[in-house]
C-alpha cells in the first residue's frame, strides 16, 4: 500500500504516526496524572468538607441533648408536680430557640388507672402553647418517641417528621426515658422528649455547596431523604426507594453501608442522585444519620478537560504544521530528483548535452547530482572515444579486408588448375578463423613433370601471420629447384625465417614434390600434420612422419625427406590442425578417426567430393560454435603417369 | 413488580383473568347505559393506596359508570370507621376484612358480604435472622410487636395453636420500634409495612417472615360488603359494584403504571404520603392476593366456603363473635352469582 505512494505520502504518513503516537502518549500521561491529582483533592477536600459539616450538625445536635438529660435528673429526684413540670418545660423553651417542643410523658401507672400523663410544651406561632398529649384518641405510649426509648431503656433520636396540621415543619425527637425507684425496684416512669425543628440542621447541610452542581444530603437512619437540594425527595423518597425504583443494586448498598455508619468515597454512576459524581458519606454519631457530600465529577474535571482540548488542539495544529514542513522539506529532495530523472532520461535516449539541475547544496541531493554530473561527462566522454575507437577499428576492418583479399589473390583457388591431362586433379579449400588467415597451401610445376604442393600453418592469425605466410610461401618457391630434395628446401627456409627473425612466429610446413611420371613423391615435413594417404584401394591411413620440427624458430636444423609412391587413382590429402581440432560447443574434437572415417565415406572419390565431404560433416560437427583456427585441406589425386604433349 | 419483569406464568394468569372477566362482566356491560345512573358512596376502610388500586382505577376510568353507577368514593383513614358509616347510610359500600364483618355483623350491624376479593392474607410476622429467629419456635419468650383488633387475631391463634408464649408489645403503624430493636418480631403486611422495612436497607435474605396465610390461618382480608338492606333492595346496584370493581381490578393488574399513577393522585388529594415505589410493590403483592393461582383466576371475587368456616371457627373460638351466621346468609356474592 504505502510501497507505491511518493516520498512525500510516506513521510507525512510517517510523521504524523511517530508524532501522534508521542502526543498521545504525553497526553495520557498528564491526562491521568492531573486527574489523579484532582481525585486526591477530591478525596482530602470531600473528608474535610463532610467531617466539617457533621461536626456542626453533631454540635447541634449535642447541644439539644444535654437539655433532657438534664431535665431527667430534675424529673427523678422532684416528687410529681404538674406546675413545676410546666414551668421547667416553658423554661426549655424559652431558653432553647432550636427546641420547638418538649414533653414530660409519664407511664400510664396501673395504680392511677389514667389513660397517662404527658404535659407538652412547644411553640405556636409567636407564642409557646400548652397541651396534654394523653387523650382518648391518641395514645403517647405507641408513638415512636415514647415507646422506642421505652423499649429500648436508652436515649433516641426519631425519626423526622412533619408537625400536625398547620405546623408542616421538619422535626425529629429526641427522647430519654427516666426512672424511679419504688420498694427498691428502678422502674421506667417515663419520657422526656424534646423536639427540635430540622430548618437549622438543613440550613447546615444546604450551605455546603461544591461549584456550581455540587451538594450535601441528609438520610435519616431509615434512609429517608432529609434534607436535599430537591425538595420534592424530601421525606418522600428513601435512598432504598431511589434504588429501587431505578433498579440500582449498588446504590441500595450504598445505602445500608451509609445507615450502618460507615463512611467512604464512592463514586456514583448517573442515576437517582443525578450527574456521574463522587460522593463522600460519614454518619452523624448522635442519631446515626449519614450525611453525604456529592462531588460533581464533571464540573471538578472541567479544567482538566478543557485543558485537554486545548492540549488536543494544539497537538492537532502542531502536526499539521509538521505535515506542512514536510511536504516542504520532501519537495526540496524530490524536486531535484524528479528533474534529474528527467535528466537521466534524456541521458538514456542519447542526449548528454541534456542540463542537470543545478546543485548548490550540499546536502545528499547535491552530491548526488554533483556525481549524476560526473557520470554524465565521464559517459560523453567515454562515448565519443567508443566513437572513435570503432572509426579506427573500422579502418583496420577495412584494411584487413583488403589484406584478406591480397592473401586469397597470392594463394591458387582456380580448380582444375590444370589441363586434362596433366596425370593430376587437385582441390583445395582453406576458411580463415578471422579475416586474415595464417594458413596457406600452394602448388606448382618445378618442371614438365614435377609438382609441388605445399600447406602451412603460420602460429599466428591475423595481418602478421600473413605478412609471415607470404614470406615463407615464396620462400619455399624461391628455393625449390628441380633436383633439389624437399628436406633441403625446408632447411634453406628455416635458416632464412629463424635468421634476425625479430617476432617468435614460426609456421608448419608440408612440402611435397611428385613426380608424375613415375608417381613418386618426395615429401618433407616441418612439423605439421601428416596429410592422408588414400590408396584408390584401402584405407585411408596419414604417411609416415619425418620427425622435424617447425619452420622458423632455430637456426640450421636440417630438415630429412622421405618418399613413397602413389600409383594412379590414390590420393593425398593435406590438411591443417584446423580441420582435426574443430571444437563444437560440447568442446568435442573433430579428431583423425572422424576424419579418415569422413574420407572412406565419401561418396564422390575426387578431391572436391572429398574435400566437401569433410567440409559438410566439420559444418555439422560444429553445430554453429564459431571457428577457433583456420580450416585448410589441400587434395592431389595422382591420375597415371604424365602425357607428354604433342607438339 | 416491574411491568417488564412479568413472566410466562403471570401472562398466562392475565389472560385466564380476562377470559373469566369477559364471562362474568358481559352480560352487564350490555345492560350498563338502561336508565339513570345510580347513586352510590363507597368507602373503603383504610387511606388511598394500592391496596385499594382496583376501586380508585375503575372510578378513575369510568368503569362505574359503565356499569350504571355514579359513584362517590369516601377516603378511608383512622377517623372514618366503616362499621359506622355503613351503619349510618353514609357509606353504601365498604371493603373490610372478613374477620372484621364477621364482628360487626355480630354486634348487629347486618351487612353481607356481595364479593371477596382479597382471597388471601397478607398479615405476617417479620424478623431479622441476626435475632436468631428462624422457625416459629424461637419465637418463644420473645418481644413480638401486634397491632391491635383483628390484626391479633390470627398472631394470637397461632401463639396459643404453637403453645407458644411471647411477650407482645403493641405496636403503631411505624416500623421503626422493630428497626431499632425495640421488639423482636414485628406484625407487618405483606404489601405495606414489609416493603416499607425492605426500603429501609434490611435485605429479605436478612429477615425471617410467618405469613400467616402459609400457616394454615389464611383469612380472607378486603372483602365487598353492604347492608342486607340495600342488597335486598337493589340485587342489580350491589352486583355492578361487584362486577365494575373486578373490571377495575382487572385493568389494574394489566396496567399497573396507569393504576399507580392513578393511585397517587388520589393519594395525593387525601395528603397521605407516598411514593411510587412503594405503591408499586403494594399493586403487584395485591395482584398476588387476589389472584393467588391461575387455578383461583375462576374464583375471583368470591369467598369460599372452606375460608369463611375457618375464620368464623377461630372467632367463636376467641370469643369474638357468638354466633357464627349461614354462609349463604352471609355471603351474597355477586361474581358466584355472575358465573351461575
Amino acid at each position: 500500500m504505502l510501497r507505491n505512494r511518493g516520498i512525500v505520502f510516506k513521510l507525512i504518513a510517517l510523521v504524523v504516526t511517530a508524532g501522534g503516537f508521542i502526543f498521545l502518549c504525553v497526553f495520557g500521561y498528564s491526562y491521568f496524572f492531573s486527574r489523579r491529582t484532582i481525585e486526591e483533592n477530591i478525596n482530602e477536600s470531600a473528608r474535610n468538607l463532610a467531617q466539617a459539616t457533621v461536626g456542626r450538625i453533631e454540635a447541634s445536635l449535642r447541644s439539644v441533648q444535654k437539655i433532657p438529660l438534664n431535665d431527667r435528673y430534675f424529673v427523678e429526684s422532684t416528687p410529681l408536680d404538674p406546675a413545676a413540670l410546666h414551668d421547667l418545660l416553658f423554661n426549655v423553651l424559652e431558653s432553647n430557640a432550636d427546641i420547638c417542643g418538649a414533653a414530660i410523658a409519664f407511664e400510664p401507672g396501673k395504680r392511677q388507672n389514667v389513660r397517662g400523663f404527658a404535659p407538652y410544651v412547644y411553640r405556636s406561632e409567636w407564642t409557646i402553647a400548652f397541651t396534654e398529649l394523653a387523650s382518648e384518641r391518641i395514645d403517647y405510649t405507641l408513638a415512636d418517641w415514647y415507646q422506642i426509648p421505652r423499649e429500648l431503656s436508652g436515649p433516641e433520636w426519631s425519626e423526622p417528621y412533619y408537625g400536625e396540621g398547620q405546623d408542616r415543619t421538619l422535626k425529629s425527637t429526641y427522647s430519654v426515658p427516666f426512672y424511679m425507684t419504688a420498694k427498691g425496684q428502678k422502674r421506667l416512669a417515663g419520657v422526656i422528649a424534646v423536639d427540635i425543628s430540622l430548618k437549622r440542621l438543613q440550613a447546615i447541610v444546604s450551605s455546603v455547596k461544591v461549584l456550581q452542581t455540587g451538594y450535601a444530603f441528609l438520610i435519616s437512619q431509615n434512609g429517608t431523604v432529609v434534607t436535599h437540594p430537591r425538595s420534592e425527595l424530601i421525606m418522600n423518597a428513601t435512598i432504598f426507594g431511589m434504588a429501587e425504583e431505578a433498579g440500582d443494586t449498588s446504590l441500595r448498598e450504598l445505602g445500608r453501608r451509609m445507615i450502618k455508619g460507615e463512611s467512604g468515597l464512592v463514586p456514583l454512576g448517573p442515576g437517582p442522585l443525578g450527574s456521574a459524581s463522587l460522593m463522600y458519606y460519614a454518619p452523624i454519631p448522635s442519631n446515626n444519620w449519614s450525611l453525604a457530600v456529592v462531588f460533581p465529577v464533571a464540573e471538578l474535571m472541567a479544567d482538566v478537560r478543557r485543558f485537554n482540548m486545548i492540549a488536543f488542539i494544539l497537538a492537532v495544529a502542531g502536526l499539521a504544521a509538521l505535515s506542512g514542513a514536510v511536504v516542504i522539506i520532501a519537495h526540496s529532495i524530490t524536486r531535484p530528483l524528479r528533474t534529474m530523472a528527467q535528466a537521466a532520461g534524456h541521458i538514456a535516449e542519447g542526449n548528454f548535452d541534456a542540463p542537470l539541475p543545478v546543485s548548490l547544496s550540499g546536502d545528499e541531493v547535491g552530491v548526488m547530482t554533483k556525481a549524476f554530473e560526473d557520470m554524465r561527462i565521464s559517459l560523453k566522454d567515454y562515448i565519443e572515444r567508443l566513437t572513435e575507437t570503432t572509426a579506427a577499428k573500422q579502418a583496420i576492418e577495412s584494411e584487413l579486408k583488403v589484406a584478406r583479399e591480397i592473401q586469397m589473390s597470392i594463394i591458387p583457388k582456380t580448380f582444375p588448375s590444370f589441363p586434362a591431362g596433366t596425370g593430376v586433379d587437385m582441390h583445395a579449400w582453406i576458411e580463415p578463423a578471422r579475416d586474415v588467415g595464417g594458413d596457406f597451401y600452394d602448388f606448382f610445376f618445378l618442371d614438365r613433370s614435377r609438382l609441388c604442393a605445399i600447406i602451412a600453418d603460420v602460429s599466428d592469425k591475423g595481418v602478421p601471420a600473413s605478412l609471415f605466410m607470404a614470406v615463407t610461401k615464396t620462400l619455399i618457391k624461391a628455393k625449390a629447384a628441380p633436383g633439389k630434395a624437399p628436406g633441403d628446401v625446408l632447411t634453406t627456409v628455416n635458416n632464412e625465417l629463424a635468421t634476425g627473425s625479430e617476432t617468435n612466429m614460426f609456421v608448419t610446413v608440408f612440402f611435397a614434390v611428385l613426380d608424375l611420371k613415375t608417381g613418386e613423391l618426395l615429401y618433407a615435413n616441418g612439423g605439421h600434420n601428416p596429410p592422408i594417404l588414400i590408396r584408390s584401394q584401402g584405407k585411408p591411413m596419414p604417411i609416415e612422419k619425418t620427425g622435424n620440427p617447425v619452420v622458423g624458430v632455430i637456426e640450421g636444423i636440417e630438415y630429412g625427406s622421405k618418399g613413397l609412391t602413389l600409383y594412379p587413382g590414390d590420393m593425398l590429402l593435406l590438411f591443417t590442425d584446423g580441420v582435426t581440432e574443430a571444437v563444437n560447443l560440447r568442446g568435442e574434437l573433430f579428431g583423425d578417426e572422424r576424419l579418415l572415417k569422413e574420407l572412406s565415406a565419401a561418396a564422390d572419390p575426387s578431391p572436391s567430393g572429398r574435400i566437401e565431404a569433410v567440409r559438410q560433416a566439420l559444418a555439422r560437427h560444429s553445430e554453429g560454435a564459431p571457428q577457433a583456427d583456420d580450416i585448410t585441406m589441400l587434395a592431389v589425386r595422382y591420375e597415371g603417369p604424365l602425357m607428354e604433349r604433342e607438339g | 413488580m416491574r411491568p417488564g419483569s412479568v413472566g410466562k406464568m403471570q401472562k398466562f394468569r392475565d389472560l385466564c383473568l380476562f377470559v373469566a372477566a369477559c364471562i362474568m362482566l358481559s352480560p352487564l356491560c350490555l345492560r350498563a347505559d338502561d336508565g339513570a345512573l345510580k347513586k352510590a358512596v363507597f368507602l373503603p376502610q383504610w387511606v388511598p393506596q394500592a391496596q385499594f388500586a382496583g376501586y380508585y382505577t375503575a372510578y378513575a376510568k369510568g368503569i362505574y359508570r359503565k356499569h350504571g353507577i355514579d359513584l362517590t368514593i369516601v377516603p378511608g383513614g383512622a377517623d372514618r370507621p366503616v362499621s359506622r358509616y355503613l351503619e349510618t347510610g353514609q357509606a353504601t359500600f365498604i371493603t373490610a376484612w372478613l374477620s372484621s364483618a364477621l364482628q360487626m355483623r355480630d354486634k348487629g350491624i347486618r351487612l353481607v358480604n356481595i364479593g371477596q376479593v382479597v382471597q388471601r392474607s397478607a398479615l405476617m410476622l417479620v424478623a431479622k435472622k441476626s435475632s436468631g429467629i428462624e422457625k416459629p419456635r424461637d419465637l418463644e419468650g420473645r418481644k413480638v410487636g401486634l397491632w391491635g383488633g383483628d390484626f391479633e387475631i390470627q398472631p394470637k391463634a397461632f401463639f396459643e395453636r404453637e403453645g407458644l408464649h411471647v411477650k407482645p408489645v403493641r405496636q403503631s403503624f411505624s416500623v421503626n420500634l422493630f428497626l431499632r430493636g425495640g421488639v423482636d418480631a414485628a406484625s407487618a403486611m405483606w404489601y405495606n409495612e414489609y416493603h416499607t422495612i425492605i426500603n429501609t436497607g434490611i435485605n429479605p435474605e436478612e429477615l425471617t417472615t410467618f405469613s400467616f396465610a402459609d400457616l394454615g390461618l389464611n383469612f380472607p382480608e378486603d372483602g365487598i360488603y353492604t347492608l342486607e338492606e340495600t342488597r335486598r333492595r337493589d340485587p342489580e346496584l350491589a352486583r355492578a359494584f361487584v362486577m365494575a370493581s373486578l373490571e377495575g381490578w382487572l385493568y389494574a393488574f394489566s396496567h399497573p403504571k396507569e393504576a399507580v399513577d392513578i393511585v397517587l393522585k388520589y393519594a395525593a388529594e387525601a395528603k397521605v404520603p407516598a411514593n411510587r415505589a412503594h405503591q408499586n410493590w403494594m399493586l403487584a403483592r395485591m395482584k398476588e392476593l387476589i389472584v393467588p393461582s391461575k387455578e383461583e383466576a375462576a374464583g375471583l371475587g368470591s369467598l369460599k366456603q372452606s375460608d369463611y368456616a375457618l375464620v368464623a371457627r377461630e372467632l367463636k373460638e376467641l370469643k369474638l363473635i357468638r354466633n357464627i351466621p349461614d354462609f349463604r346468609e352471609f355471603y351474597r356474592g355477586s361474581a358466584t352469582d355472575a358465573q351461575k
